[in-house]
């Protein structure tokens, strides 16, 4: 309940609305909720007395009340949805700024699809429960409460019979959903469970017909689907039935009205109209407690929801910008000062241990592995997308954590191995790099990264759109345009995370030759192919997150084991000649 | 709330049939729905219309035995009002579970049968939404709509007879006042349903950046995009909130409208009414018991018009639904099965216990033939759009027991010849055999589970990881699924994790990196332990020293099968029997690896990357 007052409390900037809203309803309800009294009046007094003047005034009186209630069921309406919409809109923005603060090691924590469900899925129940809820939750306690005390205003012992309804009925629905509310939320993990399953099956079809398991897949499918059944059947069978209480409180209501109100009309102590306007009461009073009860089910149907959302809210940002910058990014040098690392803080093992290196400003740096050495980590650690665990990491002499997030990032750039194009022209994901470049900056990006060509035979050139992702582009063609979108920021220090994986190794090279005419920025490369890096000033060999060896191509060659089998394996055969 | 979607089915009367057809099999049950429901809404009409006995006959005149009794019928028509209601209910929920049951059990069922082509020209949310979305509100409107417009139903109509009973001249301006109210909903109806569609555009667009974003936020954060994409962010907020505001606020109006036509229908016959019961066309109790109707009457309209666009909308979903449902499943109508056998000196005989030995049975002459794995295209053509050919006219062979390796760029295809060997999709011209049968003769069944596939993308399910493994063969031992680990060189990393072969697999494997999926898939293929073995990039994301480990255990793994190999790395296919090089659908180079080297083709310029392989 605390989360749904936690996602709830976005309603502020919209107080006013909310509150005219909250106005309007009650106004309505009040003028709905005096017409039945004008009507006892017709019959007791107007029939008798066969006053024409008096049935015509209350009658207008009546049309006047009803011309009342549908003004201000519209305002209300108005400003319902002010508040709902802009309530919505508040959270989703609030959620996505939230999201805009979190760092890698946050985004690790949510997976993309689940980010997206908290972000779309999730806001829409949440907007939908104010929608739906507010008149409801409003109408509801007003109703009942204006319903009792009129009825206790027109026949005080008469009116007892709801002291004793009323409450029977709220028990009846309170247990009712407090016996539902767990059942809901396990009713919605086994849903969760047949659509994960479904999702499994539509993105594994072919290992599933390769390996003739759809029965296996029917049978686990089956399953979800009877315990699904089971818990809605059971979950439907405590829900449906505030339909029957209702009705059995309503009934006993009428008819204890009737077999007492007639009675005291035989003692004369009561008028016919009396009895029909309260029994006009019965309906609003025991409606209104329906309309709680629903608001109260639709409440915890939201809470889900809202749990996710706050835990979006809740994660910390791992790191944030030094509040007092001391540190300024002098040149592209790089020191590493017996740097550990581990993702998680409860992690039992490092992930990288006790890395000690210095890369000269200016140089070209190679960086191999296996799978698993974490060779990604070691150069995200440079622009600090994460925060060391151990040692420092120091960029042109400063240590990274004291330099300000967005001076280091602008200079150290960093091409990442899962690199995303954005829907729009080639232009506008090239300006992600630099937004005020000129054409003539782009094509010479471009140039460098050897995109120019294809990018130039497109009838639209730089104008071309590409669609989500980059679908209409080739691997190799995307990975070089990611490149140039690099290169814009004209950085002090590159860094190629496998970013050439799709691009033949002959213009790989000419990638590669044009870097060297940024001989200020320090450059570093990792790769799986050995020709990527065999002409750098130094290769790293990382093994199991530690520095296994490191110097240039003809020593590694002569004394390092490791690297003499990468480069066996992958130049059986004739590829030497090939590469140079 | 007047939510009202703007789906509406385009053949509704064919979708009813076949949704009629799935309530069909609980006709009973229905049926005793339909007439408790009648009993329910019958019991509070006929309640409401005992107020004018009651007044008339025994509360005006001071009858006080008869009011005993007039309550006391009374109470007894609530009664049974208030058991068929729960009788009702809690049928309605079993009948409409079980419904929904076997329409998730049916498309399941279908979808598992559709061929490969299906999944490719359909997006997965697509056929996700099917089983939420859709079903959903198919569900929904199970559960509510059904009862409840019956229930509505009766009540309209039981009310207007009623009313005409009690009054007929004034149930003129009631029926009036109702029919304003009726197409007021219809109109407003129409109107909401515009503002909605906008609404829903906006969303989809905020929610198609919103996806886009979030994939991409780690490139935001690289680029320090983010008060960017903030403000795009916002001004797309923006737009939907004005749409948002603008639907909602209209669909709000609709209640107090409605209400207000009541009221003051409620009013003119209030008046009207008294000025006849002065005149004396009228009596009190009539006149009270009658105001109470024509207030009542106002719910079951709002109710009935409301449920039917739920049902409108749960029908469209329904639509969806069977059209999937009618698609054709994969085509099936080979005959010839593979089976168990053993080599004796009269020559073959069928086994049932396995003994490694396979052979083709062909239940027309109950003949055997031997397993070898010896498959041919003779003039493949194949696309997979019928205007496109993506293979022309391909020919080539496997000898059993050999290693065939395709390379060439992306879109030459080589997945493409891979799929047709398993027959995931049908070829437009030509055949392939295997071991001499034509693949149409034989049983899907059989002939996927005589080769076996790792693929490029490998997909992990939830279970744990020795459930992943096991999926290549369900009775394979603990023993045998270590074995088939060791010979991934995956065991190793199994035994680090922090519960070993028993770690959940979370989310397709997110916990495991795609190199460490791959070793699994591999895994997945050594216990199935097939005839023909096809690898598709099987080790792309493996590094080459790793790789250059698990080589061993692939050569064992290969050893005696015939095995297809797509790699993207040419050193992975240096060692195989024939090299095929395609270009365009066709084979344009074919050879050994020093052979074509020698040849100084594509092939060398490939190996010497002079060309992009994507």
């Amino acid at each position: 309940m605390n989360d749904l007052k936690r996602v709830f409390s976005f309603i502020k900037p919209f107080r006013k609305e909310f509150l005219a809203a909250v106005i309007f309803v009650m106004a309505e309800t009040g003028f709905e909720l005096v017409i039945p009294l004008l009507m006892a009046d017709i019959i007791d007094t107007g029939i008798p007395s066969r006053d024409i003047r008096y049935i015509l005034q209350l009658g207008i009186q009546m049309s006047i009340l009803a011309v009342l209630s549908l003004v201000t069921g519209l305002l209300y309406a108005r400003y319902a949805a002010k508040t709902a919409m802009g309530y919505g809109a508040a959270v989703r923005e609030a959620e996505f700024a939230k999201i805009q603060s979190y760092s890698f090691s946050n985004l690790d924590h949510f997976s993309t699809s689940s980010l997206i469900t908290r972000l779309t899925t999730d806001i829409t129940v949440m907007q939908n429960a104010l929608t739906g809820g507010l008149r409801p939750m409003i109408r509801g306690p007003f109703m009942l409460v204006m319903g009792i005390f009129l009825a206790f205003l027109m026949n005080r012992k008469l009116a007892l019979v709801f002291i004793v309804c009323t409450p029977l009925l709220g028990i009846i629905l309170a247990l009712i959903v407090r016996k539902v509310a767990p059942l809901y939320s396990r009713q919605q993990n086994c849903m969760d469970h047949l659509n994960r399953v479904v999702q499994e099956n539509i993105t594994a079809i072919r290992a599933i017909k390769a390996f003739v398991r759809g029965e296996r897949e029917e049978e686990r499918f089956q399953e979800a689907n009877e315990t699904l059944m089971d818990t809605s059947r059971t979950t439907f069978h405590y829900a449906v039935l505030n339909v029957p209480s209702f009705q059995l409180t309503m009934y006993t209501s009428i008819v204890l009205i009737l077999w007492f109100g007639g009675n005291f009309i035989q003692a004369g102590s009561m008028k016919v109209g009396e009895l029909t306007g309260f029994l006009s009461y019965v309906m609003q009073i025991i409606n209104s407690l329906m309309m709680i009860s629903n608001v109260f089910l639709m409440l915890t149907r939201s809470l889900a929801s809202a749990r996710r959302i706050c835990e979006v809210f809740d994660e910390k940002p791992a790191l944030s910008s030094p509040e007092h910058p001391t540190g300024t990014i002098r040149d592209g040098s790089i020191d590493f000062d017996h740097v550990s690392f581990k993702y998680h803080q409860n992690a039992k093992e490092y992930t990288m241990r006790d890395i000690s290196l210095h890369i000269p400003s200016g140089s070209t740096v190679g960086i191999i592995g296996g799978t698993g050495s974490s060779k990604s980590t070691l150069v995200q650690l440079i622009p600090r997308l994460y925060d060391v665990t151990e040692g420092s990491v120091r960029v042109g002499g400063s240590d990274v954590r004291e330099c300000p997030l967005h001076q280091l990032r602008d200079q150290v750039a960093i091409v990442l191995q899962k690199n995303v194009l954005f829907s729009g022209t080639i232009r506008e994901n090239l300006q992600w790099g630099n937004a005020s470049a000129s054409d003539e900056e782009l094509w010479e990006a471009c140039r460098m990264a050897c995109a120019h060509e294809f990018v130039s035979s497109f009838p639209d050139g730089l104008d071309t759109m590409l669609e989500e992702g980059g679908g209409n582009l080739s691997g190799g063609q995307r990975q070089r345009l990611c490149i140039a979108r690099t290169l814009l920021k004209k950085p002090k220090v590159l860094i190629f995370d496998d970013s050439t994986s799709a691009v033949d190794t002959a213009t790989e090279g000419k990638i590669r030759q044009a870097l060297l005419a940024l001989p200020e920025t320090t450059k570093l490369i990792i790769a799986q192919r050995i020709t990527s890096v065999m002409h750098a000033d130094q290769i790293i060999i990382l093994e199991d997150g530690r520095i296994h060896a490191l110097g240039d191509h003809p020593s590694l060659l002569a004394s390092d084991p490791v690297y003499q089998e990468i480069y066996a394996s992958q130049m059986k055969g004739g590829m030497e000649d090939g590469a140079n | 709330m007047a939510q009202i979607s703007g789906k509406k089915p385009k053949n509704l009367k064919k979708t009813f049939k076949s949704l009629l057809s799935y309530m069909g099999r609980h006709k009973l049950l229905l049926l005793l729905v339909a007439v408790l429901v009648t009993i329910s809404a019958g019991a509070n009409l006929l309640g409401t219309y005992m107020l004018k006995p009651l007044i008339n006959l025994y509360i005006v005149p001071g009858d006080a035995k008869g009011l005993i009794f007039g309550v006391l019928a009374t109470a007894s028509i609530y009664l049974a009002g208030v058991l068929s209601s729960y009788g009702y209910t809690q049928t309605m929920v079993k009948a409409a579970q079980k419904i929904i049951y076997d329409i998730r059990r049916d498309l399941f069922q279908v979808m598992q049968q559709l061929p490969l082509s299906y999944f490719d020209t359909h997006s997965r949310g697509d056929m996700m939404s099917r089983f939420t979305n859709d079903v959903d509100t198919i569900s929904d409107a199970m559960n509510n709509s059904f009862a409840m417009i019956i229930q509505s139903f009766i009540q309209i109509v039981g009310t207007l007879t009623l009313l005409f009973i009690l009054n007929w001249r004034l149930s003129f301006l009631v029926v009036l006042g109702y029919l304003a109210m009726f197409a007021y909903i219809r109109y407003s109806g129409n109107r909401s349903t515009f503002y909605f569609n906008r609404q829903q555009k906006y969303l989809g667009d905020l929610n198609g950046y919103i996806e886009e974003m979030i994939q991409g936020q780690k490139v935001v954060k690289v680029f320090r995009h983010e008060e960017a994409s903030l403000e795009t962010f916002r001004q797309k907020n923006r737009l939907l909130r004005e749409a948002g505001t603008q639907a909602v606020g209209y669909s709000g109006t609709m209640i107090p409208m409605v209400v207000s036509i009541s009221y003051i229908n409620y009013a003119v016959v209030a008046i009207l009414g008294a000025l006849m019961a002065i005149r004396g066309l009228t009596d009190v109790g009539s006149l009270a018991s009658y105001l109470v109707f024509v207030r009542q009457a106002a719910l079951p309209i709002n109710q009935f018009t409301q449920q039917s666009n739920f049902m409108l909308a749960a029908l469209a979903g329904a639509e969806r639904i069977f059209d999937l449902m009618e698609e054709p499943p994969e085509l099936d109508e080979g005959k010839i099965r593979l089976v168990n056998a053993r080599r004796t000196e009269q020559g073959l005989e069928k086994a049932s216990e396995r003994t490694g030995c396979w052979a083709w049975e062909n239940p027309a002459d109950n003949s055997l033939t031997l397993l070898q794995g010896d498959v041919r295209f003779h003039n493949v053509t194949f696309g997979y759009l019928p205007e496109k050919d993506i293979l022309k006219e391909i020919s080539l062979y496997a000898k059993p027991g050999q290693k065939i390796a395709f390379v060439g760029s992306t879109g030459a295809g080589k997945t493409t010849i891979i799929n047709l060997v398993n027959r995931f999709y049908e070829i437009k011209d030509g055949t392939i055999t295997y071991d001499g049968i034509d693949i149409r003769t034989i049983e899907k069944a059989s002939l996927r589970r005589s080769l076996a596939v790792v693929l490029q993308d490998t997909h992990l399910f939830s279970g744990t990881i020795a459930d992943n493994i096991r999926f290549g063969k369900l009775d394979a031992t603990d023993e045998e699924i270590r074995q088939a680990a060791r010979l991934a060189n995956a065991d190793s990393f199994i035994r680090r994790l922090p519960l070993g072969y028993d770690t959940m697999v979370t989310g397709d494997g997110k916990n495991l990196s795609q190199g460490q999926r791959q070793l699994l898939a591999i895994a997945r293929a050594a216990v199935a332990d097939p005839p023909v073995l096809i690898l598709d990039e099987a080790t792309s994301s493996i590094d080459t020293r790793t790789e250059s480990l698990i080589e061993k255990g692939m050569d064992r793994l290969m050893e005696g099968r015939t095995v297809f190999v797509i790699a993207h790395r040419l050193s992975t296919v240096r060692n195989s029997n024939a090299i095929l090089v395609l270009d365009h659908g066709k084979v344009i180079e074919r050879g050994n690896h020093d052979d074509l080297i020698a040849q100084k083709g594509v092939y060398y310029q490939l190996y010497h990357g002079m060309f992009e392989l994507s």
